[in-house]
């Protein structure tokens, strides 16, 4: 007898993508589509609160802050820092509740890879998805900004591409988290213990010259810090400097990220 | 051969525990194949193989005479309709837009596949519930739903995980005979079941499985001539198990006797005397049928629960 012995493949190999992500991408989009009014409305409320209470209720008290070597209105400084995280929330909810709704709950990939379609490419097309909810939040947002007339500077449009690059990035950091959820209570660790905290330590709500030495160290190194330094200078009409390594900072978590998520995606659906 | 699927010792375990030991079986075209085993028996993980979302530990399984799973599986599932246990449906979307998302899936134009919508839904009896979300079908709606989605690529063969699991009778008829009108079609089936006059009715070959070892195959008639006696008298009421005792009278006419709760099954190819001698006890009901599929798989895979099934 004849036995063929197999080495089953690692986790780890590397991503076997192909343009198969795309329909699945399609079929978010459709579902989105039933939604995208309330989704909307739901998307933008929050953060234009926080924007008017802390913008205007708290910029009143505190007035101008220092950024850049430039004085600049509360508002002005707080509006570019949290449209990285409208980005990093938007992209974290779709990848962690909606993809495991998906995956988990209506067994939706399960059918989907029924089909000749690879898990590689579903989850490539999960963050896309993720991304592209992020870009559309932020562009709301923007426009927001501009009928609020925060700011008008035209390098905003180049604020719009890196913006979509946090949205790629969180979604990559958040497929991991999916890929190791039993339910949706994990998620409730993930955004406690490391979004909330990256949210205050970023330089959304004040500059990071006011944390001890160490600390600022340190947060050097969160994708959120990189992600509004090189959002907030275009907000106000400056380019931002560090451009090669806060970039190479989000496109490194983002590699490194997906590659995770895949691996322990691939482990989960192999048992 | 010509076979469709040829499943070479299959082998697969997890951890210390063999879940498919050395399976192998093939489907020739045309042919509807029935594995059938009990809870635990190493159905669904020989299924998953075969579907590449388990990769074997060893053995081949060879779609068409040439494309090997894992290898070419996406060549494979090109060719392949797949009916899964839980219904996959979208629940976003209704009847038209499953079809419709799930056709893109297979890299079909929009255009080839809203010319099949209508065709799919009809087979399906769903002409009436196309613009219906999965939430608003019956429990047959939604499978025979799952089952025109599957029929979306026009494929060669179908692999069904228990279609008819959870039906009615009214459902699981239908499904039935939608089944029947695919396979005078000229389509390969692979099913698993649990239900023994589903598995007679609709399979040419039955593959009877247990602990991931083949324990029978064939056809099911022939299967069961070649286990079994023909008649069955079944006995049950007060007494009916103190006559299958070694030394009642009624033993002689039984080939074998076998005691489940509290009903004797007396298996015999004379149940005429039997039935003549049973007079002697008014109070004992009885029940004379042939044998069937359902006694042929407790004879191969025992009466007793599976503790972790």
């Amino acid at each position: 007898m004849i036995r063929k012995q197999h080495v089953i493949p690692s986790v780890w190999a590397p991503p076997q993508l192909s343009m198969r992500w795309w329909p699945v991408f399609l079929r978010n989009l459709l579902v989105w589509r039933k939604l995208a009014l309330p989704s909307l409305v739901g998307n933008i409320a929050e953060p234009l609160m926080w924007l008017v209470a802390f913008g205007y209720g708290l910029g009143a008290l505190v007035g101008e802050v220092t950024t850049g070597g430039q004085q600049v209105p509360y508002i002005l400084f707080l509006a570019s820092g949290s449209i990285c995280m409208s980005a990093m929330n938007a992209a974290s909810f779709e990848a962690l509740y909606s993809a495991f709704s998906r995956m988990h709950m209506q067994k939706t990939w399960d059918g989907i890879m029924n089909a000749p379609v690879r898990l590689d490419d579903v989850v490539m097309a999960e963050m896309l998805w993720a991304s592209f909810k992020a870009l559309f939040t932020v562009t709301a947002i923007l426009g927001v900004m501009l009928v609020l007339g925060i700011s008008h500077s035209w390098k905003l449009l180049l604020a719009w591409p890196v913006l979509w690059m946090v949205g790629v990035t969180f979604s990559c950091i958040a497929l991991i988290f999916n890929a190791l959820a039993k339910g949706y209570d994990f998620f409730t660790y993930y955004f406690t213990l490391f979004l909330t905290p990256m949210m205050f330590l970023s330089g959304i709500y004040f500059p990071r010259t006011q944390l001890p030495g160490w600390l600022q160290t340190l947060t050097d190194y969160l994708p959120l810090t990189a992600a509004i330094e090189l959002v907030r200078p275009l907000f106000l009409d400056q380019w931002p400097t560090h451009v090669a390594s806060n970039l190479c900072l989000l496109i490194g978590v983002t590699v490194v990220a997906f590659w995770v998520a895949l691996a322990l995606t691939r482990q989960r659906f192999r048992a | 051969m010509n076979y469709l699927l040829n499943v070479e010792n299959l082998v697969k375990s997890f951890g210390n525990n063999t879940v498919v030991d050395d399976l192998s079986f093939h489907i020739s075209p045309g042919e509807c194949l029935g594995v059938i085993g009990p809870n635990g028996a190493g159905k669904t993980t020989t299924l998953r193989m075969c579907l590449g979302l388990t990769a074997p530990d060893a053995g081949s399984i060879t779609y068409f005479e040439n494309l090997s799973m894992p290898d070419e599986a996406l060549a494979i599932k090109a060719r392949l309709g797949v009916v899964a246990q839980m219904d996959t449906l979208d629940p976003d979307f209704t009847a038209e837009e499953n079809l419709l998302v799930y056709g893109r899936y297979f890299g079909m134009k929009d255009r080839d596949i809203k010319s099949r919508i209508a065709t799919l839904l009809e087979f399906g009896a769903l002409t009436s519930k196309a613009k219906a979300k999965p939430g608003e079908l019956s429990g047959g709606m939604k499978r025979r739903l799952s089952l025109a989605r599957a029929l979306i690529n026009q494929p060669q063969m179908l692999m069904l995980d228990e279609p008819t699991t959870g039906l009615d009778p009214q459902a699981r008829h239908l499904m039935w005979e939608r089944l029947q009108m695919l396979m005078q079609e000229g389509k390969s089936i692979l099913l698993t079941t649990h239900f023994m006059d589903e598995a007679e009715r609709l399979c040419d070959r039955l593959l009877v499985i247990d602990h991931g070892k083949k324990i029978a195959e064939g056809k099911p008639r022939d299967l069961i001539a070649q286990h079994l006696e023909p008649d069955v008298v079944e006995l049950y009421g007060q007494g009916a198990l103190a006559l299958a005792d070694e030394d009642s009278p009624l033993r002689q006419h039984a080939a074998r006797v076998e005691i489940s709760g509290e009903t004797a099954f007396f298996y015999t190819s004379q149940a005429q005397p039997l039935l003549m001698a049973l007079q002697a006890w008014p109070q004992v009901r009885s029940l004379h049928r042939p044998a069937n599929l359902e006694d042929l798989f407790l004879k191969l895979t025992g009466r007793q629960i599976r503790e972790n099934a």
